[in-house]
């Protein structure tokens, strides 16, 4: 190729690059045209929304057919959609926030609705004086608030919901997630409508097929709840909630409701299949306690973890997240020779109000066995109990426990054997 | 996060009281629900405020079941453990099994029209509420087979499991206002 053809290309591949920016995002055939005439130009799209490099391949880990619920399988295990149950990959994470992509989901095996946003209504209602129906430009009108926080499953990490030991972090503690949420406090939306006096809770119903519907006692729902529709900076996601649901920071994840269709405020609470059936523990007596509302403090090491291995001996940081329903991490101590010893951990700033914490403690493994666990301590003064001490608050022996869908935040140990190895032994 | 500066303030007047809230609203958005709307998408309260009217008998809902609910739940209310299936919904006499665990008959039939059959919520009509919610209490030994079930006799019923439940002491102490929450002692 001699240098005035080159030049000529040179020439041809500029006027191409031009015409494309004058155009705009618009593939004419003539840019199809150009683009053939220059084959160094690519053809291929623009990203105009990102991917993740090739080499990162973690994902949640779909559990509906390994699910077992009140000891027997779901009764709708199977597939009703994608996005029934998928746990989150918290061994991969880094920081506090989940990747949108990688927020858990639990939607007990239903189908998650197609909303339309420009068809979408909220309905506001019961005691109140104005009856309101709001659109999602309503809502976005609305002063905002941004906060983050974790949403966790009632049932995450227990024997009941995750069996015995279960491999990975993933598997044993997957059901939480953390993201920041945008939206409305939920207290403007019932100030315009007028709470009437005798009021003493909001009933939030989602439009989703079993039109799930938990009670907020009021206290809570002009406190901090958010009826959100942003999730880390865009839309809240499909199997989120799209596009609107709500954010009842640090209580049970089904409180959270996704597709938030209706909020009718009411004297007294939904006692029916979710109160009374779902999201009640079973004592040995036979009575069942009801409206356990907050998530307890939990921590877990999230790196070295079950199913990991450590390559060889030498320093590595020992790392985590810390949670608590009733506030601020106030303290995470780590332990590396099986509980015996614990030492305190750093704390990433800033340590938000009911969301994730990281925390980081630095550490030299000499090859030998070693048993690692973390143990948190929030504002309120609550200290993660192990197993043992678990058992003892709530009155039960160590065989009852799979039986009963309950909160559960039992210090997690992993051993690291001396090939490197990283195992549950919780329950060993 | 700061762009809510204002919400603070309300947020204080908010604590003083449900009398704060008893005032115009300051945005006006939002438009007024009609009553059409409310009523297509309202529910019951376990008191039975808001059933609306209608009636029906076990009798009645007998086919009303085998048609639209017996291919999920099985013949009898058993549950059917295969893809699809739902729950047990029938009991023995002396358990808490099934719908015998549930504390209030009026929450029976607020899901039953909310939520059933699945993926067809509100599509039954009042009195087929009425009727297969007296249809599944009868299985459940609860009443007979031609007891008329409507708005006035629903609250009324007792279930076995009325008084099955205790409210959780930790980590929320506040377990006397908790109480106060509910009228005429529903809940526990």
């Amino acid at each position: 190729m001699d240098l005035k053809q080159s030049g000529r290309r040179q020439f041809w591949k500029q006027g191409a690059a031009l015409a494309g920016l004058a155009a705009g995002a618009i593939r004419s055939a003539t840019a199809q045209t150009r683009a053939a005439e220059t084959p160094e130009q690519s053809a291929e799209e623009a990203r105009a929304y990102g991917e993740r490099p090739r080499f990162e391949t973690t994902e949640r880990r779909d559990h509906r057919l390994a699910g077992q619920f009140h000891g027997a399988p779901y009764p709708d295990s199977g597939s009703r959609g994608p996005y029934s149950d998928l746990w989150t990959p918290l061994q991969d994470l880094r920081g506090i926030i989940t990747p949108s992509g990688l927020h858990f989901t639990n939607n007990h095996g239903y189908i998650a609705p197609d909303i339309d946003p420009q068809q979408y209504q909220l309905l506001l209602h019961g005691m109140v004086d104005r009856s309101l129906i709001f659109t999602l430009d309503d809502l976005k009108n609305l002063p905002s608030v941004s906060r983050i926080h974790f949403v966790e499953c009632n049932g995450n990490g227990s024997p009941h919901f995750n069996g015995i030991n279960p491999d990975s972090v993933q598997d044993a503690h997957g059901l939480t997630s953390c993201s920041e949420w945008t939206g409305v406090r939920l207290s403007v939306l019932l100030k315009e409508a007028g709470v009437q006096k005798g009021a003493h809770w909001v009933d939030a119903e989602s439009a989703d097929e079993l039109r799930f519907t938990r009670s907020i006692p009021l206290d809570k729902a002009i406190d901090d709840v958010i009826v959100a529709y942003g999730q880390n900076g865009e839309a809240t996601r499909t199997e989120q909630g799209y596009p609107v649901r709500l954010l009842v920071p640090g209580w049970v994840g089904s409180y959270n409701i996704k597709w938030l269709r209706r909020l009718k405020v009411v004297d007294q609470p939904e006692m029916g299949k979710w109160s009374t059936n779902m999201y009640t523990t079973l004592r040995p007596d036979g009575k069942r306690r009801w409206f356990d509302f907050e998530m307890p403090p939990k921590s877990i090491i999230t790196r070295p973890s079950g199913g990991q291995r450590l390559a060889s001996k030498g320093f590595y940081e020992i790392t985590g997240l810390a949670w608590s329903g009733s506030g601020a991490i106030r303290r995470v101590e780590v332990s590396t020779d099986g509980g015996r010893t614990w030492k305190d951990a750093e704390l990433q700033e800033p340590v938000l109000r009911k969301a994730h914490t990281r925390f980081c403690f630095p550490w030299t493994w000499n090859g030998e066995e070693a048993v690692i666990e973390s143990r948190c301590t929030d504002e309120l003064g609550e200290v993660q109990p192990t197993l043992d001490g678990f058992l003892k608050k709530y009155g039960i022996t160590l065989d009852y426990l799979p039986s009963v869908n309950t909160h559960f935040n039992a210090i997690q140990p992993w051993k690291i054997t001396p090939e490197g190895n990283v195992r549950n032994v919780m329950f060993s | 996060m700061r762009c809510s500066f204002g919400l603070l303030v309300l947020g204080v007047a908010f604590a003083a009281g449900a009398t704060a809230f008893a005032q115009g609203p300051t945005y006006n958005r939002g438009r007024a629900a009609t009553a059409e709307e409310i009523r297509a998408w309202d529910s019951a309260e376990v008191d039975g405020k808001n059933l609306p009217l209608g009636s029906g008998t076990a009798l009645q809902g007998a086919p009303i079941f085998s048609q639209k609910c017996a291919v999920c739940h099985g013949t009898n209310g058993e549950g059917r453990d295969v893809h699809g299936g739902g729950p047990r919904l029938v009991g023995n006499k002396g358990t808490t099994d099934g719908l015998r665990a549930w504390p209030f008959a009026t929450a029976i039939w607020n899901f039953i029209h909310k939520a059933m059959p699945l993926g067809q919520g509100e599509s039954l009509n009042a009195d087929e509420v009425y009727a297969l919610t007296a249809f599944l209490l009868h299985k459940n030994d609860i009443i007979k087979e031609n007891d008329v079930v409507d708005a006035k006799d629903l609250p009324k019923i007792q279930m076995p499991n009325r008084y099955g439940f205790v409210p959780s002491p930790w980590p929320n102490p506040d377990v006397k206002a908790f109480r106060t929450r509910c009228p005429g002692g529903l809940c526990p």
